[in-house]
């Protein structure tokens, strides 16, 4: 874990630790509910959001955006576009809430498999590909800018 | 303005119900609500009242095996969700009712045919500002007798795929036109879907599987708008052989549903193999 940011390795381990799927799941219906804390605003992205912007596999329409701050780090910004996409809103809450602030050499290599750490390893290929594309987008925006 | 089921012109319009027939039946004992997602997170949210939960990776799979459950696994299932064989089981879900085709076709391996689809599915109901709630309802255990599982009507298996395919005979390929050419797998740092080769399977047709609804309402379209689609735009024959893949079989089986039950077509069998098997296999055709 030590390549991963601090914050995003805390919750990472926290949930992870929870072997209840049940409890999990609340766990994640709760962050869910804090999305309206990384959605984009309009002064970043309006609507119709380019292309370049949508996450690659993501069924639940979800797009990120990555704005430059004076200390040379990220601030992370995200939106769902399907409004029963929660596991995509709560993966996007996880990483805004925990990689702002974080070295771009460490959210370059977030890796995508904390998604079976987060979501369980049951997760079907489909969501678990759209997951991984959030985080593939939030990489890729750090490594543009190394 | 979506037309009344029973006006769409279906050969079988008794396999769907309405958000509305749901309402009103949200405490008939001898229906079963059964929500089935694609996305885990969905049900606990919230839900119908009175609605279980089939999760397709802990309900419907065999934990070990690629396969689905057995027929001992059925009924357990079964007993655990309340049904007996004359429950009428409701399905409805997100993504255009995408899963809850997919539970419905599992449940037809094991002959439970008094099955239906709530049109519009999870988000019909909500647009609709109906209830839900954040309780799971138990009841009580049934004794429920299922036959062995029948593959052989609606399932097709890799060995029967490459004797459909060296006959000529049709297939539909309903996933995206991405990944229908082969190109999605040579994205940069696009996840890869469990495939080393991209494509399609030779002769298949590519129709992605959510033509078959509204987008405004995720409510199927008419017989008349299918009809265009599949048989006179592809060219499928309601008498033909006709073998319907994906990635895993799920999207598929929202058009095993369609063509079978919407449009009558006589046989069609879902490949739930799909493309995270023949995209592996070795020395089978692929088409680019």
């Amino acid at each position: 874990m030590s390549e991963i940011p601090a914050k995003l390795a805390e919750v990472v381990t926290d949930i992870e630790s929870i072997s209840d799927r049940f409890e999990r799941q609340e766990i994640l219906i709760e962050t869910a509910d804090r999305f309206d804390g990384v959605r984009v605003p309009e002064s970043v992205a309006a609507k119709p959001y380019p292309e370049e912007r949508r996450v690659p596999a993501c069924e639940s329409d979800a797009f990120v955006w990555a704005v430059d701050q004076p200390d040379g780090t990220l601030k992370f910004y995200f939106d769902v576009l399907n409004p029963q996409g929660l596991s995509a809103m709560a993966m996007s809450v996880i990483l805004g809430e925990t990689l702002d602030g974080a070295p771009l050499e460490q959210v370059a290599k977030v890796p995508t498999d904390i998604v079976f750490k987060l979501f369980g390893k049951e997760i079907s290929m489909g969501k678990g590909a759209g997951l991984m594309g959030i985080i593939s987008m939030v990489q890729n925006e750090a490594k543009k800018r190394l | 303005m979506t037309l009344p089921i029973a006006e769409r012109g279906y050969v079988h319009p008794g396999v769907l119900v309405s958000t509305d027939w749901t309402a009103e039946h949200l405490n008939d004992p001898s229906v079963r609500i059964v929500e089935s997602n694609e996305d885990p997170l969905l049900y606990p949210s919230r839900h119908i009242p009175g609605a279980v939960q089939v999760d397709w990776t802990h309900d419907l799979n065999d934990p070990v095996r690629r396969d689905y459950l057995k027929k001992a696994g059925f009924e357990a299932l079964m007993s655990r969700i309340g049904v007996t064989p004359e429950t009428m089981v409701v399905f409805y879900g997100d993504k255009n009712n995408w899963w809850a085709t997919y539970a419905y076709w599992v449940f037809q391996l094991f002959g439970h045919s008094n099955a239906k689809i709530m049109d519009g599915g999870r988000a019909k109901w909500e647009k609709e500002g109906r209830p839900m709630d954040r309780i799971v309802p138990e009841y009580p255990a049934t004794i429920y007798h299922a036959p062995d599982r029948d593959d052989h009507k609606i399932r097709a298996f890799r060995d029967q795929v490459l004797k459909h395919v060296e006959a000529g005979r049709p297939l539909v390929d309903v996933r995206s036109p991405a990944e229908y050419t082969g190109e999605k797998l040579h994205m940069p740092e696009y996840p890869q879907e469990g495939a080393l080769r991209g494509g399609h399977i030779p002769g298949a047709k590519n129709v992605p599987w959510a033509r078959a609804v509204n987008p405004e309402d995720g409510t199927f379209k008419t017989a008349e708008e299918l009809r265009q689609i599949y048989e006179h735009e592809q060219g499928l024959d309601p008498n033909g052989d006709i073998i319907a893949y994906c990635r895993i079989g799920e999207r598929s089986s929202h058009t095993w549903f369609v063509l079978t039950n919407l449009l009558g077509f006589s046989n069609v069998r879902n490949y739930d193999g799909s493309w995270t098997e023949w995209g592996n296999l070795v020395d089978v055709p692929i088409e680019k």
